[in-house]
Parts: C-alpha cells; sequence; structure tokens
C-alpha cells in the first residue's frame, strides 16, 4: 500500500509540471522543451538553499524566479529573434545543463536531516501522511491561483492568445509579450515541482530534469482525453483533471513496477504509455466507422 | 480622420520574388465616410487595408489616423481606434473560446487586460441583450465554444463585438467571401446597420460588385497598387451597377 502512497505522492509533486506544460502546450500551443532544464534548476535551487539553511519561505520565490526567467529566455528566444520555438527551448535546456551543474558545483546534493518543507509543519503522525497533506494543500493552493488567473482578462487573453492569434493582436494584446509571460510562468510552475521532488526524495541530482517532460505530456495527454471525452468546457474541471492526470500516470507506472518490470525499463514503459494513450482514441474512432 | 501619403509597400525587395503591392498611395478618409474598394486579385486593396490596420508596415511614406502619426504602429497598438472583421471567420474570434469571453476580450479592446474576473452577472446579461438585437436566436448559447457556431454567425457576432468597445474606425476584409449568399447578405445589413447606428467610420474590401454598389458613400477602384479611380458620395450614387461591372471588363 506504501508503494502506491509513494506514487501518489509523486504524481502530487508532479501536478505543478502537468500545470505548466498544460499552459504552454495546451493554452499557447508551444511544445517546450525549457521543462526539462526548469525542473532541475527548481530542485537544484531548493537544495542549495536548504544546505545554505535558508528557510523555505525563502526558497520558494527564488526557485519560482529561476523557472520565470528561464521561461522568459526561451520566449525571448522564440519571440524577438523568430527562432522555432522546439529550437529555443533545447538551447535553453542545455544550456541550463551547464547553469545547474555551476550551481551544485557537483552531480548530487543529498539533503539528509535538512529540515524540508514536509518536516516543518506535523499534521499527521505518519511522515507520509504528513507529506500528503502538505502536497494537497500546496497544490491546491496553486491550482487555485492558477484557476483564477485564467479566468481575468488576462487570462482570457492567454488563451485566446494560443487560440487565434490575429483576432487577439486586433484586440489590443502584443502577442510576443503574452507568449513570454505564459512561458515565464509555465516554467516557474515546472521549476515547482522540481522543488517539490527534491524535498520528497531528498536529494536534487543534475540528472534529474532527463526526460521530465514526458511526465507533464503523459499527464496532460490524459487529462486532454478525458476533457474530449466527458466533453468539458469549465476551466476548473479541466485544471482538476490535469492534476488527475498527473497522478494516474505515476499510478499507472507504479503499477507496472510492481507487476515486475525492471526499472531499467521504466522510461521505455513511459514511452509505450504515452503513445498508447495518444493513440487508443483515434484508433478506437477508426473501428467504429 | 485616416491619410496615407506617398505610401509604398514592397515585399521581398531586392529579391526575385519582389512584389511592389502599393505603389505611393495618398488617400484621406473622412469621419462616417463608408469606404468600399474594388479591384482584381492582386491589385493590392488588401495589403492597404493591413497598412491602416497595422499588421503590415509600409516600406515608406506615412500614415496618420485620427491627427496620430502611426507609420510604425504595430496592430495591437492601433486597436485603440479600429475594429476589424476578417475574410476568415476563423480569424476574428477563438474558437475554444465561449462566445462570452470572446465579447469580454472585445469589450476592453482599448483597455488594458487586468487580474480581474470582467466575466460577472451584469456583463452576462449585457452580451445576451446584444446578440438577441441579431436576432438569430444566439442569446441562450453564450457559454458555448465559439467554433460550434457557423462561419456566418461568427461574422455576424464579430461585427457586434467590434462595437463592444469604442471603435471609430471599422475594417472589413472581403468578411462575406468565405459565406453562402444568405449568410453574407445578413452579415452585410448588420455591418451597415452597425455602421450607421454608432457612425462609425468604415472600410470595406469586397470582389461583390453588387455589395460595392448597395453598400458605402465612397468608392476606388485599385490596379497595381494605385488608386485608379476614386467617386465620392454624389459620383458614386449616379453610377449604375452594370457600370462597375465595366471596370473589370
Amino acid at each position: 500500500m506504501d508503494f502506491y502512497l509513494t506514487a501518489l505522492l509523486q504524481g502530487l509533486c508532479f501536478s505543478a509540471i502537468a500545470l505548466g506544460i498544460y499552459i504552454s502546450m495546451k493554452i499557447f500551443n508551444i511544445p517546450d522543451i525549457t521543462t526539462d532544464g526548469s525542473y532541475t534548476l527548481g530542485g537544484v535551487v531548493t537544495a542549495k538553499l536548504l544546505m545554505h539553511g535558508q528557510p523555505v519561505y525563502m526558497i520558494l520565490p527564488t526557485v519560482i524566479l529561476a523557472g520565470a526567467l528561464a521561461g522568459a529566455l526561451t520566449g525571448l528566444i522564440h519571440t524577438k529573434l523568430k527562432i522555432n520555438a522546439l529550437l529555443a527551448g533545447i538551447l535553453v535546456m542545455t544550456a541550463l545543463y551547464s547553469v545547474n551543474l555551476t550551481l551544485m558545483g557537483r552531480s548530487n546534493i543529498p539533503l539528509n536531516s535538512i529540515s524540508t518543507l514536509f518536516s516543518l509543519i506535523n499534521i499527521a503522525a505518519d511522515p507520509n501522511h504528513n507529506t500528503f497533506w502538505i502536497l494537497l494543500v500546496f497544490v491546491a493552493v496553486v491550482t487555485l491561483i492558477i484557476g483564477y488567473l485564467l479566468k481575468t482578462d488576462f487570462g482570457i487573453a492567454m488563451r485566446a492568445t494560443g487560440n487565434s492569434e490575429s483576432m487577439i493582436r486586433s484586440l489590443g494584446v502584443n502577442t510576443d509579450r503574452m507568449k513570454i509571460t505564459g512561458l515565464a510562468l509555465a516554467n516557474a510552475l515546472t521549476a515547482l515541482s522540481g522543488f517539490l521532488i527534491t524535498q520528497f526524495q531528498g536529494f536534487a541530482d543534475i540528472n534529474m530534469g532527463i526526460g521530465i517532460v514526458i511526465v507533464g505530456l503523459g499527464s496532460v495527454i490524459i487529462a486532454e482525453t478525458l476533457i474530449n471525452w466527458l466533453r468539458i468546457t469549465s476551466v476548473w474541471l479541466s485544471l482538476v483533471l490535469v492534476l488527475s492526470g498527473a497522478v494516474i500516470f505515476q499510478l499507472v507506472l507504479a503499477i507496472t513496477l510492481s507487476i515486475g518490470v525492471d526499472a531499467n525499463l521504466l522510461k521505455l514503459v513511459t514511452a509505450v504509455f504515452v503513445l498508447l494513450i495518444v493513440s487508443l482514441p483515434r484508433l478506437s474512432f477508426k473501428s467504429s466507422l | 480622420m485616416i491619410e496615407l501619403k506617398k505610401v509604398h509597400k514592397t515585399f521581398n525587395r531586392g529579391k526575385a520574388n519582389q512584389v511592389d503591392a502599393i505603389n505611393g498611395v495618398d488617400l484621406n478618409v473622412n469621419e462616417k465616410e463608408f469606404l468600399v474598394i474594388v479591384g482584381s486579385n492582386g491589385s493590392g486593396k488588401t495589403t492597404l487595408l493591413n497598412l491602416v490596420a497595422g499588421s503590415v508596415l509600409p516600406s515608406s511614406g506615412s500614415i496618420h489616423i485620427d491627427e496620430n502619426e502611426v507609420t510604425k504602429l504595430p496592430d495591437y497598438r492601433r486597436s485603440q481606434w479600429i475594429a476589424r472583421v476578417f475574410q476568415n471567420p476563423l480569424s476574428g474570434t477563438a474558437p475554444d473560446l465561449s462566445i462570452l469571453d470572446n465579447f469580454r476580450l472585445a469589450a476592453i479592446r482599448t483597455k488594458a487586460k487586468g487580474l480581474s474576473v470582467g466575466v460577472d452577472d451584469q456583463f452576462k446579461k449585457l452580451v445576451k441583450e446584444k446578440i438577441a438585437s441579431l436576432g438569430m436566436g444566439l442569446e441562450n448559447k453564450t457559454e458555448q465554444p465559439m467554433g460550434t457556431l457557423s462561419g456566418g454567425q461568427r461574422q455576424a457576432l464579430t461585427l457586434l463585438m467590434s462595437v463592444m468597445d469604442s471603435c471609430k474606425l471599422l475594417l472589413l476584409d472581403e468578411p462575406t467571401a468565405a459565406l453562402d449568399p444568405r449568410s453574407a447578405e445578413l452579415v452585410m445589413k448588420t455591418a451597415d446597420k452597425l455602421i450607421k447606428d454608432f457612425e462609425l467610420t468604415a472600410i470595406l474590401v469586397t470582389h461583390n460588385l453588387k455589395d460595392a454598389f448597395h453598400y458605402g458613400n465612397r468608392i476606388i477602384l485599385m490596379a497595381e497598387g494605385k488608386i485608379v479611380k476614386d467617386l465620392d458620395e454624389v459620383q458614386k450614387t449616379a453610377i449604375k451597377q452594370n457600370d462597375l461591372f465595366a471596370w473589370f471588363g
């Protein structure tokens, strides 16, 4: 049972990344690969500052800012230099690897016996339950903020930017600035996942971000399948489904491991799983014709 | 209201596929004038409209709107004066957003898009009333995504959206080109009514000579990036529809 609880906790940690990918991919229609770098950046900044005895309430805004900077950089390269978004993201991600390594000074920072977000408050006796409640509140607050933001005039303009650029420009929105802001927001959320995971697993590692974009992507695609299937138009429900997507994704991976699949094959299984979710609706649609 | 002086626009300058889309156009459009622009394909009429809107910037010359120099001003900053209806019904609206959200954005075209929720009960009521005035039975569908409507319905709503916020100049770029004859007529009638009711200055680019004949109080013919004919209100009422067809003979 603990095994699945851990998966649930990881899913909650990854829900910020899922929200980030939802914003960049679904709202702005931009495939953003900066994710791998900004996630690690979030983790690295967290570990480094924790080691220096900084309090969590100081670390949190720093992580958000660091992630936002990385995203804004991708946005600037994409909009101002007119470079393909995919390439812009890859460039920033590659550069971030060196930045992260320089910040860390070595390839791994363990956080043994350092107090983290999860040891800050004691609600439940069992440490896992305690983590669960803290994560749940944290994720709920983040979701509320994003949900509210998407409902505001600014949020509507943001959603329209990815949907009909000619329209939103004629309605007075600087789409370049909007895309830069959106990518900053998406990567700030991604860095938040790095912040959570680093404290949850108790270390930051230079390679923790490799392939992490697929986790966000998979979560969003699960959510999207459900959104289309249930014909959901509400912003709030969509966000809740994105969170569920992140948890479902981790649970499926946990189940895969528990039935005895070699852990070395985990990334392969992940890729196949994402492929399955993407293709299943199309396959079943074809056979019904 | 609008003043274009010696405006030139060249695409791909110096390359083999260089196009001189606009070749020294001088044009004054007065307040409350409803100008119709006709011309064959490639005559530069859409480029001219885009130059006024700001989605294309001129190679040389100057553009003034309401006595403000806007020559280098991008489209999203000219939205304080200009509302647009595009040829493609998909371009003027956001298909995945609800009708309400589309109207909300249109209602703050000239204002900043801030961090407050603007779609409240009062706004919903206002949009319903406005849409009901179209008589298309869309007033109870305001929560639906814009994309679920037909092209004609979307063009009509785009027109309505353009007067949700203060609007001095309405640009209509072949608004009925993608529509069936009935929807096209409805959209043109709606446009004409709004232009009269709100005393708008308007520019209509069209290939439909019947529309060009029926609507507007000034007409210009463009060819090879130049204005070759310019008829004011008196002259326009004097000509017959067949004369227009003869222009393209």
